[in-house]
């Protein structure tokens, strides 16, 4: 199918997947599919079940806590070849945010409950997999760590 | 100091008066200064400082983040932390301020003609830049891929923000700006300005990167540079110290064996990486 081909071509391409082989990306593209979502539209609400992750094709994603009589605070936004979302991997499988795009953004989606039996069933994979989500995972909490410096505050650098 | 167009002592601050105040944000203003004696220029390179002197409070060192192709007025973006620039702000125009300078090293604008070049800044940082931009922008041709990354503490901290809108308004610039904290409200990217590096176009082995912002946000965006592949050498970052003379004298801008004020303030990253993450040198 055009659409199956193109999503391959996709993965393949992304710096998330490198050094995966064919067979696997095969497998990984065949729990793939494109998604739309419009300015406002929300990805995923938070304490809804995570049974997919994202990669970021083009468009804006916030990542956003909401609090009750003010507006929600966007933690991070996920960009262009972001890849969105590990609640997937972790008990008890439910996002802990909101994600809302914030204008016109394609993405791939990755079913997680077809990609979490894949990696149960072979150790090997799945410890690839985690290997790439724990660089994400590390990346993001760098990023926080900085953001919580408050780096442009007042006062002394 | 930039010998063609110093003052004539570098240590006596000659009259300016001011003729514009701006505020930019809700404690960053801009003064536009004019020579009190006569209208003389005062031509300097993108990056270099100046000693403001606010008679009767003390003198500091200030970037000037106007246009160099417009030397008659003298631009300075400040904001207010303390003693010297709280009293700066209160000044009203046909005041008078006392100046010495330029001083200082500068972005090596003309040397990255033929590259791409990338500026990396967050909050203030991106006043000293503004020369360079405005002198890369009249050149344009000259430059390839020419990207602006910005990050501010929140939406409402964004510094020269209809410029950036300009800019990024324009087909031959990418600028990209993200924000620390945001409501719902902002539509713009939220995260760390290293993150940007990751992705802007820009070619990494053509590249000279220019930055400028808190030392912290300054080693951070070094290593995503060089994740990129920029080589040390063909990065410029702008270091802060405190500074009396302004002119290479008295020592206390000392970092290691350089003088911030005279060696620097903008150093090629390859001659000061030993010393970057020290403190108080
Ligand atoms: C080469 C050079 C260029 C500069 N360019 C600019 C510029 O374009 N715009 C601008 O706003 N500032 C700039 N600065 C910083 C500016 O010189 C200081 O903010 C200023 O000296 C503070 O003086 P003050 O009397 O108002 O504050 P002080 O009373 O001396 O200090 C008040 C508070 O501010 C803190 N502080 C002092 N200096 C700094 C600093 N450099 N950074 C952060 N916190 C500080 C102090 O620790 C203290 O907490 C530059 C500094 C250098 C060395
Ligand atoms: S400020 Fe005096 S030596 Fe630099």
């Amino acid at each position: 199918m055009v659409q199956e081909i193109g999503l391959d071509q996709l993965i393949r391409e992304h710096p998330f997947f490198e050094g995966l082989d064919n067979a696997t990306l095969e497998l990984i593209a065949g729990c793939a599919a494109n998604e739309r979502f419009d300015a406002g539209q929300y990805v995923f609400r938070e304490g809804q079940p995570a049974d997919k992750f994202y990669m970021v094709r083009h468009g804006s994603v916030a990542l956003e806590v909401r609090a009750p009589g003010r507006d929600s605070i966007v933690l991070q936004t996920c960009d262009d070849g972001d890849v969105m979302g590990w609640s997937w991997l972790v008990p008890p499988f439910r996002w802990k945010w909101d994600a809302r795009a914030t204008r016109l953004s394609r993405l791939v989606s990755f079913d997680a409950i077809c990609l979490r039996g894949k990696l149960d069933a072979d150790p090997a994979l799945g410890y690839a997999m985690y290997k790439r989500f724990v660089r994400v995972i590390a990346e993001r909490l760098a990023h926080a760590r900085l953001q919580m410096l408050d780096l442009y505050g007042a006062g002394k650098d | 100091m930039n010998e063609m167009t110093a003052l004539k002592d570098p240590m006596v601050p000659a009259p300016f008066r001011i003729e514009r105040v701006r505020k930019e944000l809700s404690d960053t203003f801009t003064i536009d200064l004019v020579s009190a004696e006569r209208r003389r220029p005062l031509s300097f390179l993108p990056g270099q400082f100046n000693m403001l002197y606010v008679f009767g409070v003390g003198e500091i060192p200030i970037s000037i983040s106007g246009d160099p192709a417009d030397p008659e007025t003298v631009v300075h973006t400040t904001r207010a932390v303390g003693s010297v620039t709280n009293a700066m702000w209160k000044l009203g125009v046909g005041q008078t301020i006392g100046v010495r300078g330029p001083f200082g090293t500068s972005w090596p604008v003309e040397k990255a003609e033929g590259c791409d070049v990338v500026i990396v800044t967050g909050g203030i940082g991106l006043a000293p830049l503004r020369p360079a931009i405005y002198q890369i922008m009249a050149n344009r041709a000259a430059y390839g891929n020419v990207c602006i990354l910005y990050g501010a503490r929140t939406p409402e901290d964004i510094l020269f923000r209809k410029e950036l809108e300009k800019w990024r308004g324009q087909f031959d610039l990418q600028v990209d700006v993200t924000v620390d904290y945001a409501t719902g409200r902002w539509a713009g990217r939220v995260g760390v300005v290293t993150k940007l590096i990751s992705r802007g176009g820009f070619d990494p082995h053509q590249t000279v990167a220019l930055v400028c912002g808190p030392e912290i946000m300054m080693r951070f965006a070094v290593e995503a540079l060089a994740e990129r592949g920029v080589p040390n050498e063909r990065i410029y970052v702008s270091l802060e110290r405190n500074m009396k003379c302004g002119i290479g004298f008295c020592g206390h801008c000392q970092l290691g064996g350089d003088f911030v004020c005279k060696d620097g303030p903008v150093f090629g990253f390859d001659k000061i990486a030993h010393k970057f993450a020290i403190q108080e040198l």
